[in-house]
């Protein structure tokens, strides 16, 4: 009865190789929901990046600075707000979207929003000007010159939707809130892993955990090859 | 500052559910035995499932679970001892107010089930393995019936979460008593059914089998479980009640 390490873990990897239902269907959740709120919200928070660094309307540094905090901020307050907004008598109650994948969705954007618009805001304010203006002179319109841009910072733009996406991917707070765990709903990989354990239930949860582990090895992977590209380049 | 094993010997791990948690009945009722016998009761509130769990695993001195079978099979086993019933609550059926499934004129709770199932209806179950989720599982097999039909939702989750989620879906759900009250103003929620032995809630303290575990306080747990069962404990247990209702029931019997 008295589950040993190695006895848990065989059972973790054979769920995972046996591909068990349960446990792909909890992984397809977190990944379908992840990349759905990341997608949505990619090109808005990128554009507002690139307006944060290149205009100068007044009160910029005030939304720079918000946005810079909100970065921070616990997953569980954005559920709350999200779960008050969407909850029967709330805001935004008829839309009847509490403990759908489409609140998590939208919980998702609100956290990950921050994180790409402050990344990729120091991002193009880290790149020269010249290019920007050389190709509007060139007579490039307004979004092809950004595009330009982008493609030039590719490296730090890639690295701020890792750096969003991982955000989502492994919040436990805002999904448990806003989506309830719902099986085969709305239960993805935090909120089950946070499951199996109140239940004493280690083998799924540690099978679960292994997915999150090897992705976040296989994402620092990326991020560190990436950042020694994206070192500006020595004199 | 203290010796390790003096120490020790003064905590008594009581693992146990988290509807004795949450109704404030343990709140009211450890400090009176502290005061007493000089212990200090570390509470690990879970589901019945875990609580178990933790028991079986030496994790803990003394667990106090409300899941007939689980228990009996726990004793079974040979990791717990002394089972004694000590207090009972109720189950209730909740549901919306219009009652869609027309529970109310069930004759048990089998049947209530069985009308859900069949209406179908959206039915929240807790499904984390609690004594509440056992007792739900248990008459969905007496009413013969498979719950995965559309409008079953498995959540996962506490009894006081499920019981909001319930709300949002305006969905039948299985409670404790308890609970209920304690989030009774919260809630746009009928009880649909009560009452009925399947309905009953019984709960045990179990001791831990030494020869498994000798390191354990046994001791402590051996002096909680007595205290549990004498006669002024048990009308504590009678007198304790939240917003006005009675919510246990000592049941303990020589």
């Amino acid at each position: 009865m008295s589950d040993g390490w190695l006895a848990l873990l065989q059972q973790a990897f054979s769920l995972l190789l046996s591909f068990d239902p349960h446990v792909w269907a909890i992984i397809n959740i977190s990944f379908s929901v992840s990349f759905a709120a990341l997608l949505i919200t990619i090109f808005p928070s990128i554009m507002l990046g690139f307006i944060l660094a290149f205009s100068h309307f007044r009160g910029r540094w005030v939304v720079l600075n918000l946005v810079q905090t909100l970065q921070s901020i616990p997953t569980v307050v954005i559920g709350l707000l999200v779960y008050l907004l969407l909850t029967r008598n709330g805001a935004l109650g008829d839309l009847k979207w509490l403990f759908t994948q489409k609140g998590m969705i939208l919980g998702q954007m609100l956290i990950c929003a921050p994180v790409l618009i402050a990344l990729s805001q120091a991002a193009f304010a880290s790149v020269d000007r010249r290019a920007w203006e050389t190709s509007r002179t060139l007579g490039a319109s307004w979004l092809r010159a950004v595009w330009t841009l982008c493609r030039e910072l590719r490296g730090p733009l890639l690295l701020a939707i890792i750096a969003a996406f991982s955000r989502i991917l492994t919040e436990v707070g805002c999904s448990m809130m806003v989506g309830g765990n719902i099986m085969n709903v709305t239960r993805n990989i935090p909120t089950a892993i946070a499951l199996e354990t109140s239940k004493g239930d280690f083998a799924q949860a540690i099978a679960l955990g292994l997915v999150l582990l090897i992705l976040a090895i296989v994402l620092n992977f990326i991020l560190g090859s990436l950042r020694g590209k994206a070192l500006p380049r020595s004199h | 500052m203290f010796s390790q094993s003096v120490l020790a010997n003064e905590v008594i791990k009581l693992a146990t559910t988290t509807s004795t948690e949450n109704s404030g009945l343990l709140g009211a009722l450890l400090p009176k035995f502290e005061a007493e016998s000089g212990y200090s009761v570390q509470v690990i509130a879970t589901g019945t499932g875990k609580a178990l769990k933790l028991a079986s695993q030496g994790d803990v001195d003394v667990v106090m679970t409300h899941a007939p079978e689980a228990e009996a099979k726990f004793v079974a086993d040979g990791y717990g001892i002394e089972p004694r019933g000590i207090m009972e609550n109720d189950f209730i059926v909740l549901g919306p107010k219009n009652d869609p499934a027309a529970v109310k004129s069930s004759k048990d709770a089998t049947e209530a089930f069985s009308k859900i199932a069949h209406k179908p209806s959206k039915f929240v179950s807790r499904g984390d393995n609690s004594g509440t989720h056992m007792k739900e599982l248990a008459i969905w097999k007496d009413a013969s019936v498979t719950p995965d039909f559309n409008g079953y939702t498995s959540v996962g989750q506490g009894m006081g979460k499920t019981l909001l989620m319930a709300n949002e879906f305006q969905a039948y759900t299985l409670a404790d008593r308890g609970t209920y009250i304690a989030y009774k103003t919260k809630l746009d929620l009928n009880i649909s059914f009560e009452g009925g032995a399947e309905l009953a809630n019984p709960y045990q303290i179990m001791l831990i089998n030494p020869t498994k575990y000798p390191d354990l306080n046994h001791k402590g747990a051996r002096a909680l479980s007595d205290w549990f069962i004498s006669p002024a404990t048990q009308t504590l247990i009678n007198n304790y009640k939240v917003q006005g209702e009675q919510l246990f029931k000592a049941t303990y019997k020589k």
